[in-house]
């Protein structure tokens, strides 16, 4: 792989937990409460953001909202075409979907695939009365249909750029940066 | 990928990390068989041929349900309905069925090697699924895991394998299986059914039950081959169940705790009595179940989702 140099630093840790702040707020106000409420974090940086969700709804709510966790491998469209970079990780979602408003979350909305695989996914496990979709950055680019209902901060980016969204549950600080190939213009 | 090439053909070309990334994929597919829904979409348009020349159920249909759970296409292929009893040869079989074209094979058959031979002559993935007496590599995985499961470790056990250890493909793929993962194994059986050189690998060897039992936390008894007790190697059934048999009274003195496994399909009263093979110590079904999440785990990692 090409080396890549940050290009911009677009959130810093500041930023990052303001803009989770306002989602975790919007979420509960969309959904009028939060007792219907499950998140699902996509596996790997969704599911702490996921966790972080929740435990500000639970300081501002008073309620535990259920969470999941979800390995979407399985049900992506370019199984065999590329290289799998990461092990296979079991799904984990709460007890029952069914009539429940779930929030997937993820870090970055890109092509919108791995959305697609995830409501795959999440459907195999029953019927939700609704699929909400909250994201910390949406870079833009869309194969598919597929939008945000929830969205931390919208970053335009060129194609070859790469956004990358490091969060301290993974050692480092967080903060949120846009990569480019070494020796790009 | 971290296999040794696109085949499984044999526990011996597996690193401890390659037993357990396909162990560690096997708890996402038992995730999934605990759904409603126990399919995912993963192997959708491939096509996986099982080529059994010589009679299977359960390994036939694990690996059936295994293909279809991944939404692949299984075909079923069998000595007595092929067309190798019109005088194929298996290369020219295994060739023609590629051609349709399938991108995984699993075979099953009596002689030791026909696996390796298979995957030397196709493009195909090559599953060995047993070869005569040589290895049966996805059962010594669904123990390796069944183990793991119950007792959440393999590291530091110990495991011992009782009965025809001479005819057992079982057998050897378990005893490289457990030796890989850090367990210490015990064979146990009648001198004529213990082949020579089992100390070279590695495992400990004694005739007396009692001895084999000691130490273990898990006991796998094999299947007593019906079809072998004409040939002289016990003087008979009753003989080798009054002094191999794993009976509630042997259990009873054993370790607090010991688990038992069988391969299957077990023959009641010989190698196994029925109140252990039923009791809360027996870990059979648990196999079974195990042995489809597996088999999953295998087919996918061949089919291309070895991590890189």
């Amino acid at each position: 792989m090409n080396e890549r140099r940050v290009k911009a630093e677009i959130m810093d840790e500041t930023a990052i937990d303001r803009a989770l702040s306002r989602i975790a707020h919007e979420i509960v106000e969309r959904n009028k409460g939060t007792h219907t409420l499950v998140l699902v974090g996509i596996r790997t940086g969704g599911v702490h953001l996921a966790g972080r969700l929740a435990e500000k709804i639970r300081k501002h709510e008073g309620a535990d909202v259920p969470l999941g966790e979800m390995d979407v491998t399985l049900y992506r469209d370019d199984f065999g075409r590329r290289a799998i970079s990461s092990k296979l990780k079991p799904t984990i979602l709460p007890e029952s979907i069914e009539e429940h408003d779930v929030v997937l979350v993820d870090d970055v909305l890109f092509t919108g695939r791995t959305i697609r695989a995830a409501l795959d996914h999440l459907i195999d496990y029953g019927r939700p009365r609704s699929i909400q979709l909250a994201v910390l950055i949406d870079r833009g680019h869309r194969d598919l249909p597929i939008r945000a209902d929830y969205v931390g901060k919208n970053v335009p980016t060129a194609l070859k750029e790469r956004v990358e969204v490091k969060l301290r549950e993974e050692g480092g600080d967080d903060r949120v940066v846009i990569l480019e190939e070494e020796g790009a213009s | 990928m971290s296999f040794h090439g696109p085949h499984l053909l044999g526990i011996r070309d597996l690193s401890k990390t390659d037993i357990g990334e396909i162990l560690d994929a096997a708890e996402s597919f038992r995730a999934v068989l605990d759904r409603d829904i126990k399919k995912v979409p993963t192997l959708r348009g491939k096509t996986i041929v099982n080529l059994f020349f010589e009679p299977s159920t359960r390994t036939r249909t694990s690996f059936e349900l295994a293909g279809k759970r991944l939404s692949a296409d299984v075909v079923n292929f069998s000595q007595s309905t092929s067309s190798v009893v019109k005088g194929e040869t298996l290369i020219d079989t295994a060739r023609t069925i590629e051609a349709m074209p399938a991108e995984i094979l699993v075979i099953r058959h009596p002689h030791s090697g026909a696996a390796e031979l298979l995957a030397r002559h196709v493009s195909a993935s090559v599953i060995n699924a047993g070869d005569g007496m040589h290895e049966h590599p996805t059962q010594a995985l669904l123990d390796l895991y069944t183990v793991r499961e119950a007792l959440r470790r393999v590291e530091g056990l110990r495991i011992a394998i009782v009965g025809d250890v001479l005819h057992s493909r079982v057998a050897r793929s378990d005893i490289l299986a457990f030796k890989t993962m850090g367990a210490s194994v015990v064979v146990c059986g009648p001198p004529t059914l213990l082949p020579p050189g089992l100390a070279e690998w590695g495992a400990d060897v004694t005739v007396r039950i009692e001895e084999a039992l000691r130490d273990a936390d898990v006991v796998i008894a094999l299947r007593m081959q019906m079809e072998r007790q004409n040939a002289g190697f016990v003087p008979s059934l009753n003989e080798y169940a009054v002094l191999y048999g794993l009976t509630r009274e042997r259990i009873d003195r054993a370790r607090p705790g010991l688990l038992v496994m069988h391969p299957g399909p077990i023959n009641r009263g010989v190698e196994i009595a029925p109140e252990v093979a039923d009791s809360a110590a027996s870990l059979i079904l648990n196999q079974v179940a195990n042995g489809m999440a597996v088999r999953m785990a295998v087919l996918y990692l061949v089919a291309g989702g070895a991590s890189a």
